[in-house]
């Protein structure tokens, strides 16, 4: 396969893979456009003019509830559920490394809040606080709900870090004296820094576009989620489109902000790149 | 292993383990306790009942509703099986270089990244009934009445269902492909096989692993949806959960319950069989 042209099949399935990719990005594209529409146009398309009406129209009025509101509460949620789950993610990473009585009950109830439907998770989280008399809120119930979804992908890509390191650099910068806090900090965590750049990627965007798990944990103040899916039932103007195109904005920067810390740190240890073999 | 190193492990995993304690041990625990209370219009009351079992197994409903999900789960399996393989298989051996592969594999995962409530939303203006799809038939003078099937319909939900979670399967199987030897293809090759048999003797049993992890996530992620179902169907198709979201806003609470505890089991019958082929610890 490695050798000689480019025979047909790969045209075939070049051409599967490019309709594919606009079948996946198509529709995102369609109401990124829409959400231009004039002040007067649709749902669909023929256009009405361009402006920027709709995205006026979703932070002026108050007509279609609180998005400010659910935007500013899942944007906190997003980042503090990201560094809580890197810092869970990384330090049961480590802990994972040795075997501990219950170490096997742990990463099958890891792979269970994987598979176990999340509106179980909801309805279980939702019915727990009912039973003891608490009100759920976005901060104390949804917050949980999220880390089940976020900690099963956070563990399992700490697993399969730390199932590749070289222990060895530990070793060694124990020998040269270093403190555990020491070799953590200066050795561990820039080694698998790419990873934990992308365990944060899945933290805060897991928890950014959550629905089921919000659904019934979440309590009087809707996430952002939520008021979208609230807002399908009764908005039948581009105002949905415009608030579409924002969130998913918001997603793509934070897709691009963790990319470009990865290119900078893989950029940064080229520079400072071992010196093993250059010795005079 | 010294004895402070040990207490080191335990705090490390004090944290993973608290969560996962509280946010899903105890809330499972509670809908397997609540599905044995009883309840009335306005409350619910601490009880040990089986009505609420015996009522949801003898509904005709229930299992035309059960039915109707494994059906979804079903033809979404096979599509994003056949779409998702076909892809990784693309990407793992007919792309040579290894930036464009991560380039065009992050294109395939960038929309996981994004909201799938919006990702469904988007649908409306290609399907609806001045949507794209039928102004573009109609012009082609294919069709002369727009098709009404194409939104608020099963076949919506199935197309959404493919659009939202192929990408599960291609991510697995993707990394099944990177991982076998190619020198077992040469093997294969040069000992006479075709590239068909090449693909269905030798790479698709290696990809096995791949597969069944693809396959839990995405029948576990169907069984249990409510809202791709209830968006894309506009109210006109069931699921299980669909069925359980309806009692909760009845403040049904044991009935949703028990009808948990029942989608529970089922959806771990379904992951236990498909385990078989997989040892998820080995794959990591």
């Amino acid at each position: 396969m490695k050798h000689g042209r480019r025979g047909p099949a790969f045209w075939l399935l070049a051409a599967f893979f490019t309709l594919f990719v606009m079948f996946l990005y198509g529709p995102t594209l369609t109401i990124l456009v829409l959400s231009f529409q004039g002040p007067t146009g649709g749902l669909t398309f023929p256009l009405v003019g361009l402006s920027t009406h709709w995205f006026y129209n979703l932070f002026e009025t108050q007509l279609v509830g609180d998005i400010a509101g659910a935007l500013k509460r899942s944007l906190i949620l997003g980042v503090v559920v990201m560094i809580v789950t890197m810092v869970i993610s990384f330090s049961a990473g480590l802990a994972f490394r040795s075997r501990f009585r219950g170490s096997s009950v742990l990463f099958y109830l890891a792979i269970a809040s994987l598979i176990v439907p999340s509106i179980l998770i909801s309805l279980g989280i939702g019915l727990l606080f009912r039973v003891l008399g608490l009100d759920p809120t976005w901060y104390t119930s949804a917050f949980g709900a999220h880390l089940t979804w976020t900690l099963p992908f956070g563990v399992l890509i700490m697993l399969a870090v730390f199932n590749r390191f070289d222990r060895r650099y530990e070793e060694a910068a124990r020998d040269l004296g270093a403190t555990p806090w020491q070799t953590i900090r200066h050795v561990v965590i820039p080694i698998v820094l790419p990873s934990l750049i992308g365990v944060g990627l899945f933290g805060f965007t897991l928890s950014y576009d959550e629905f089921a798990r919000s659904l019934y944990t979440a309590g009087t103040f809707n996430t952002l989620p939520l008021e979208i899916y609230g807002m399908t039932t009764n908005i039948t103007t581009p105002v949905l489109y415009a608030l579409g195109s924002v969130t998913t904005g918001v997603s793509f920067l934070v897709i691009a902000v963790a990319l470009v810390s990865l290119a900078w740190v893989r950029r940064r240890r080229a520079r400072h790149g071992s010196d093993a073999g250059k010795a005079a | 292993m010294t004895r402070i190193s040990r207490w080191t492990t335990y705090f490390q995993i004090t944290p993973l383990a608290a969560i996962f304690l509280l946010f899903l041990v105890v809330p499972i625990a509670t809908i397997v306790v609540v599905s044995f209370f009883d309840y009335t219009t306005t409350s619910i009351i601490p009880a040990f009942i089986l009505q609420n079992y015996e009522e949801l197994l003898l509904s005709p409903v229930t299992w035309q509703t059960y039915l109707q999900t494994v059906e979804f789960a079903l033809i979404t399996w096979v599509l994003t099986l056949l779409i998702g393989f076909t892809l990784a298989y693309f990407l793992a051996f007919h792309v040579r270089s290894a930036t464009w592969q991560q380039v065009l594999f992050l294109v395939c995962t960038i929309p996981f990244w994004t909201s799938n409530v919006i990702r469904m939303i988007s649908w409306i203006p290609f399907l609806g009934r001045n949507g794209l799809a039928n102004m573009t038939l109609m012009k082609m003078g294919l069709i002369h009445q727009p098709l009404e099937f194409l939104l608020y319909s099963n076949f919506a939900v199935v197309l959404v269902y493919v659009h939202l979670y192929t990408l599960f399967m291609v991510v697995p199987i993707f990394n099944s492909m990177m991982r076998i030897d190619r020198s077992l293809l040469e093997a294969s090759l040069d000992a006479g096989a075709t590239g068909w048999q090449t693909l269905t003797n030798v790479i698709l049993p290696l990809c096995k692993p791949g597969i069944a992890i693809g396959s839990i996530f995405v029948v576990t992620i169907v069984m249990g949806d409510f809202v791709t179902v209830r968006m894309m169907s506009g109210g006109l198709s069931a699921s299980v959960a669909l069925m359980m979201a309806n009692a909760m806003s009845l403040l049904q609470y044991p009935a949703a319950a028990a009808n948990a505890v029942v989608l529970l089991i089922v959806v771990l019958m379904i992951v236990v069989g498909m385990m078989r082929v997989v040892d998820i610890r080995k794959e990591l």
